[in-house]
């Protein structure tokens, strides 16, 4: 047991543990203390200077994050002192940011903005000072915005702890400093310099303002609503219903998928689509793969790819393990493709052409759409990918309140959808639903009756389980957080087949998820999620017959290895 | 070898860095903690205006060698860096010679441009471990948590150096002085470290006989007095600099010392950062507003992160106190 402490906050005698900051001690009394520099996923940096207290007998301020408490301590958290330096440093801090509110998918989310109205800051106090500094892209995905940028320094935290890549760098010092992207290897290996991003988009998600921030897509999808000669559908992955609520005041976890479907009507999407088919799709091309990999003595370990930046990371960084990638494209292109095979072929309507959008947890998925060789015909699969965060903004820009929304269901076509596709938005829904359909491809008559993998399934980083399956025992790996994964692939000989997300908790803390997410508001989503999964009755891919009729319709087409397969590159770039 | 830790207890040694922390303490501190430990002797002398550190590498490096290597005797060491200002490197040749023999000990050059702050205890550290240079949460300290998250030993070249004055029972309680600025006597002078100003300047021949006012404890970071003044202690790394009181310009004074913080604040933090950036910005502009630059002064010495950032406001609020009290009211 940890020594206990009383101390007061704002004259009021609290109770806290040894080891505690005096943060976390004003936040389980509910004393409010604004922060702008911290963030519980990432160590404490003490930059902003936001978070100040005065304690009794010093006469400098100290920083609530930075400071542990101590016996008998008295602390101000409003006094006039702390009022003067935390009011005058805001003020610094606006004028570093270059305010874009208007136009910035951020301005719901925003930390500063919500720190000046509660505290009357006059925001244009000092003359904007970083109007000439430079916006930086990162592929198609993400980018950081240096006018806005308020030295934080979380997304350099987020890029090289979260994600284990350190594409971003801090380059000179003092007011000149700004962040930037590693573009030259400087006789340094790939992995050493940090040489590409891998567009996973935590950077965007732990910044307090938007200044890195997804690459915006809602203009190109307005115009695409707007347009009479385009029929456009959307799609919309597992992770986001139980989280675009947050965006509209609704709790974490609060699942609003029906709710959704009738938002995306509003917005003029004439067909919505659940990607929760296309994710029973990807799990029967999976473990099917899985099998036969296991019974032909193909390459092992067998290694996920629903993840667009974990793919990216392989291709750039360790492209020596490229065969160990299941040849299975996501599940956005499974069922981005049967809606331009199949579905385009029943709906096709003279003079209009049809455009799927799709609403993403993530910045990575922005890329994935646009990757050459995942075109069929000649043509994208996926027109445009909006992130969880910019498909709030639109609806808020469009006066579409989602919670009060009446709930629709989606398209008749490609709508079923087993329970195993539902968790694929969390850590180790893809492995769980595999093993669900690979145990019953291995052992149809196994009497092993048990749907839950539950070793598999929760935050942490790395999980490691073993099942007996016949008279196999098959040892798999799930992780998440990138920086996890690059741990593990030194030991993934141990191991038949792993699961690999790129952020931590999987698509519930996607990198286009709504701000702030931390590990209590993943932990909501993701038990969201199984819950979905729990009270369905269908809950094998493998008994969706509308899935299997589809990989029917598939062959019958010749279209099976296109739209269902694809292939990976090495890449310098 | 307690008896070196008596030896510096007795003699009431203070490190010469500034901050003047008892040094045997440090000593103890830096052992009681668990891990390899490592000794780091910070000649990195960033502010302008002081110039002993490299005085004595000049005169004394052997005492200072010495003394790292009694202090490698009480903590065992795993590694020892003499981390250098690069403008000494003319003394490499030299010291290198001294220090043969003993492997553990290598020299580290401050980088060219990475100024004063670099010689801050905890930004030395992320120069050694290749990280950002910038100021480090403390607590933990470097005695518990340093150089590899390791105990570390950070001591002054000059604290070293009165070490083995301690060791060789020489130490007779002197210190160096940096006398410097509107004189005619500039140089580095050994002297009894509870000397006043007055006294230093008199004995070194530098009282001037005209009017003039000092900034004591170094050229950036320094208090600021007038001739009243002048029979307090030197305090802080021993530096004395003379300016005539009549002939020097006030507003680019204060310039001096402001740009001097921009171009070495790491840029951590936003008091430092942003503020020192406003206030030179002010001190350019048509018309000055003395409250808000008052203000921003004020906030540095409430809330920067670092002691670099609060060290501004004392010579210029000093300066306003004792030399100009109308400036401010223009």
């Amino acid at each position: 047991m940890k020594k206990k402490i009383t101390l007061k906050i704002n004259n009021k005698k609290v109770i806290a543990v040894a080891g505690q900051t005096i943060l976390e001690v004003a936040k389980e009394n509910n004393i409010f203390i604004p922060t702008l520099c911290h963030h519980p996923d990432l160590p404490v940096k003490g930059n902003c200077r936001i978070c100040l207290v005065e304690i009794k007998g010093q006469k400098r301020l100290f920083t609530s994050c930075s400071t542990v408490v101590k016996q008998g301590m008295e602390v101000k958290t409003n006094s006039k002192k702390v009022k003067f330096s935390r009011n005058l440093n805001l003020e610094l801090i606006f004028s570093e940011h270059v305010e874009k509110c208007p136009t910035c998918i951020n301005n719901i989310d925003c930390q500063l903005l919500a720190l000046a109205k509660r505290y009357k800051i006059k925001i244009t106090e000092f003359p904007d000072r970083k109007n000439q500094r430079k916006t930086y892209k990162l592929g198609p995905a993400v980018e950081i915005d240096g006018s806005q940028c308020i030295d934080c320094q979380s997304c350099l935290q987020a890029c090289e702890l979260l994600s284990g890549i350190s594409h971003l760098k801090l380059s000179g010092r003092g007011y000149r400093q700004e962040i930037k992207p590693v573009n030259k290897l400087k006789g340094k290996s790939a992995k050493e310099a940090g040489f590409a991003c891998v567009y996973c988009g935590q950077c965007a998600l732990h910044c307090p303002v938007g200044s890195a921030q997804e690459q915006s897509n809602f203009l190109e999808v307005e115009k695409i609503l707007n347009n009479p000669k385009i029929k456009a559908v959307a799609q919309i992955a597992p992770a986001v219903r139980v989280s675009i609520g947050e965006e509209f005041g609704l709790k974490p976890g609060e699942v609003v998928t029906e709710k959704l479907f009738s938002a995306l009507k509003l917005l003029g999407f004439e067909a919505v689509f659940d990607v929760n088919f296309g994710a029973d799709i990807t799990t029967l091309v999976e473990a099917q793969e899985l099998v036969d990999r296991i019974k032909n003595k193909k390459p092992l370990p067998m290694m996920t790819s629903c993840c667009p930046a974990w793919v990216r990371y392989i291709e750039v960084y360790r492209p020596e393990l490229i065969p160990l990638l299941t040849s299975s494209r996501s599940p956005q292109l499974h069922n981005a493709g049967l809606i331009k095979s199949y579905w385009q072929k029943l709906n096709q309507e003279t003079g209009r052409q049809i455009k799927t959008v799709s609403i993403m947890p993530c910045t990575a998925k922005k890329y994935e759409a646009k990757r050459p060789e995942l075109k069929v015909k000649g043509q994208n699969l996926i027109d445009e990918v909006l992130t969880t965060r910019e498909l709030a903004y639109l609806l808020h820009k469009k006066g579409i309140d989602l919670k009060k929304l009446k709930p629709e269901k989606p398209d008749n076509l490609l709508s079923r959808h087993s329970g195993a596709a539902a968790i694929y938005g969390g850590s180790g829904g893809v492995m769980e639903s595999a093993l669900r359909t690979a145990k019953y491809y291995l052992s149809p008559k196994s009497k092993f009756k048990a749907l839950e993998f539950k070793t598999v399934r929760g935050l942490q980083g790395i999980k490691e389980a073993n099942f007996k399956i016949g008279a196999k025992t098959l040892k798999v790996a799930v992780v998440s957080g990138l920086k996890n994964a690059q741990k593990l692939l030194d030991q993934r000989k141990k191991y038949h087949y792993i699961e690999v997300m790129a952020c931590p908790g999987g698509c519930i803390g996607g990198g286009g998820q709504p701000i702030p997410t931390n590990s209590e508001i993943r932990e909501k989503r993701r038990q969201a999620l199984y819950k979905i999964d729990a009270t369905k009755k269908l809950r094998q891919a493998h008994k969706n017959n509308e899935a299997l009729n589809m990989l029917k319709w598939l062959e019958d087409n010749n279209l099976s290895h296109k739209i269902l397969h694809t292939k990976y590159f090495k890449r310098t770039k | 070898m307690e008896d070196i830790i008596s030896k510096i207890k007795e003699a009431e040694l203070v490190g010469r860095g500034g901050a003047g922390f008892p040094v045997y303490k440090k000593w103890e501190l830096v052992k009681s903690f668990s891990g390899d430990k490592y000794i780091i002797a910070n000649g990195a002398e960033g502010e302008p205006g002081v110039r002993k550190d490299e005085y004595i590498l000049k005169n004394h490096s052997q005492e200072v060698i010495s003394a790292l290597e009694l202090a490698d005797k009480y903590l065992q060491a795993k590694e020892i860096f003499l981390y250098l200002n690069h403008k000494f490197k003319y003394l490499e040749r030299k010291l290198k010679k001294q220090i043969r023999g003993n492997k553990k000990i290598k020299i580290i050059y401050k980088p060219k441009n990475a100024g004063y702050i670099a010689g801050e205890e905890s930004a030395l550290l992320s120069i050694l471990e290749n990280r950002h240079l910038e100021a480090g949460l403390r607590p933990p300290f470097p005695v518990e948590s340093g150089y590899n998250s390791s105990p570390t030993l950070v001591n002054n070249v000059e604290t070293l150096y009165n070490v083995s004055l301690v060791a060789k029972d020489q130490y007779q309680n002197d210190r160096f002085y940096t006398i410097s600025g509107a004189c005619f006597n500039p140089g580095v002078y050994k002297l009894k470290e509870d000397f006043s100003i007055k006294q230093v300047l008199e004995l070194t021949k530098n009282l001037p006989a005209f009017d003039f006012f000092v900034q004591v404890g170094g050229d950036a970071s320094g208090e600021v007095l007038n001739q009243k003044q002048i029979n307090h202690e030197v305090s802080g790394c021993g530096a004395v600099t003379i300016y005539n009181l009549k002939k020097h310009e006030p507003i680019e004074l204060l310039k001096f010392w402001v740009s001097f913080y921009v171009d070495n604040s790491c840029g951590k933090c936003t008091p430092c950062r942003e503020g020192t950036y406003r206030l030179q910005q002010m001190l350019s502009a048509k018309k000055m507003n003395w409250d808000h630059f008052l203000e921003i002064l004020d906030n540095l010495s409430y809330s920067s992160f670092c002691a670099l950032g609060s060290s501004l406001p004392i010579p210029i609020k000093s300066y306003l106190k004792n030399i100009n009290p109308d400036l401010s009211l223009t």
